[in-house]
């Protein structure tokens, strides 16, 4: 079985672990292409509004997402 | 889409002032800048409704619009002000909140519409600092709030790394409103729930919700960037729902009762990798804790293809766990020995996922060949949750510059 904590917290470091050890070499604003991609930004997009609201209200917990946090309307 | 089009040209032609000026610098007048419409259908069913207890169909229909206006002015200084005008229309229409006074066939708890308009003023500087300050407001039937913010953010000289700090409030306010069965004697709201009518004025309770938003943002390579997120959530007063039922195990039946406070503390890391010259990788985890006993990971990953330089869609995954509220019980498994109890199963053990796929057109002459439509997007998804509780949502963004 599993252990769900541990298997959470492994996928997370993953990225981290596998490139966040590459070097972060200063990138110029002319070699941003990639970076400015409107899919690549990294705040939730506007499409995705209603669904972290659903996502609060259904679910106990909110927060870390740019979203509601609690408070503001009768629905958290 | 034509109607939006024209409520934007409409706009604009207040957003723009011209006028000639022989002064030595030259006047940059506030501009509309862009038109965002969001608008979602949302539809769930489940057979836990907390209204009546912890069973009961938690069937709902939502319709939300929101409509926002960007606009930009830069001064003499070459300050860049953003002013963002927001108003938010949701409509919606429930089963289980029918169920307040059960012995009608329908009441006016069976639906509602809430108001929330909001505008937020930010500045930015030559130094790449922004600072910015916000004020919303949400009306409806049972629920005023109003809100404040401020935020502070601050780019380093490569514009590689950013931190920012959001400080938000709300000072929100109930209505009362109890089971019908439940109402003291003389009280409880009156003429909500099908005609009954205690003539005494309805009781208000308050909740406040004070929040610090921390993030900060990295630049690993050209290809690569990361974001940490971190929250700090207070909420006081009434955190419970009045109108929610809780039945114990000795048969007697109370109205929720949730402490007076609550601490939260969630920790998210997003993740964006552009693969190749077509894909993307999103990822997104979020580690929840509070003094009401949750835990819970959040998992997500999207992989948006390019199939064009002018389409791309989108699928993605949602997974979600949570560990059960202290005060949680199922129907009827209440005891009376607790000071806190519900059976919301909002806060019980559960895992669900999310998935579905979206698409996004941003052709070169505009969508449907209008100059200033410049994107349309639209996303589906699917949420199956380990109680029972489903639900469908569609989703469509509109994008005028």
């Amino acid at each position: 079985m599993i252990n769900q904590r541990v298997f959470f917290r492994t996928i997370a470091c993953m990225p981290i672990l596998i490139f966040g050890l590459q070097s972060c070499a200063p990138v110029k604003e002319y070699q941003k292409q990639y970076l400015n991609d409107n899919e690549m930004q990294l705040s939730a997009r506007k499409v995705e509004k209603s669904e972290n609201s659903f996502q609060s209200y259904r679910e106990g917990s909110a927060g870390a997402n740019g979203g509601k946090t609690g408070g503001g309307c009768g629905c958290n | 889409m034509a109607l939006l089009f024209s409520f934007y040209q409409f706009l604009s032609a207040f957003g723009q002032a011209s006028h000639t000026d022989s002064s030595t610098y030259s006047k940059r007048p506030l501009k509309l800048e862009e038109v965002n419409f969001v608008s979602s259908y949302y539809n769930q069913d489940g057979n836990n409704s907390a209204v009546t207890g912890g069973i009961g169909t938690e069937k709902l229909v939502d319709l939300a619009n929101v409509l926002d206006l960007v606009y930009l002015k830069t001064d003499k200084h070459n300050r860049l002000y953003n002013l963002n005008l927001e108003m938010g229309i949701d409509h919606y229409t429930s089963a289980s909140s029918d169920k307040i006074d059960p012995s009608t066939v329908s009441s006016a708890s069976s639906h509602d519409t809430r108001y929330y308009p909001s505008i937020t003023l930010s500045r930015k500087d030559n130094k790449r600092t922004t600072l910015g300050i916000g004020l919303s407001y949400s009306n409806e039937f049972d629920y005023t709030s109003w809100g404040i913010g401020a935020s502070y953010t601050k780019a380093s000289k490569n514009n590689n790394r950013e931190f920012s700090v959001h400080l938000q409030s709300y000072f929100d306010q109930w209505t009362v409103i109890y089971p019908i069965e439940l109402r003291p004697p003389g009280g409880g709201f009156s003429g909500h729930g099908g005609g009954r009518k205690d003539n005494v004025p309805n009781t208000y309770k308050p909740r406040d919700s004070y929040s610090s938003s921390f993030s900060y943002s990295w630049v690993i390579n050209k290809r690569f960037q990361m974001m940490t997120l971190m929250d700090l959530i207070y909420q006081t007063g009434l955190l419970a729902t009045d109108y929610q039922r809780v039945y114990f195990t000795d048969n007697s039946e109370r109205i929720e009762n949730l402490p007076g406070k609550r601490f939260k503390l969630p920790l998210g890391l997003r993740a964006n990798y552009f693969i190749g010259d077509r894909v993307i990788m999103r990822l997104y985890y979020r580690y929840y804790m509070d003094d009401w006993g949750i835990r819970s990971n959040t998992l997500s990953l999207e992989m948006p293809v390019k199939i064009t330089p002018f389409m791309s869609i989108s699928p993605f995954y949602r997974y979600y766990q949570q560990t059960v509220a202290d005060y949680f019980a199922p129907y009827g498994m209440s005891t009376t020995g607790q000071t806190y109890y519900t059976s919301d199963y909002d806060l019980s053990k559960f895992s669900s996922q999310f998935f579905g796929a979206g698409i996004r057109f941003t052709p070169e002459n505009g969508v449907f060949k209008m100059k200033h439509f410049t994107s349309l997007e639209l996303r589906y998804g699917h949420y199956i949750r380990t109680t029972g509780l489903v639900s469908d949502i569609i989703s469509l963004n509109a994008t005028f510059k």
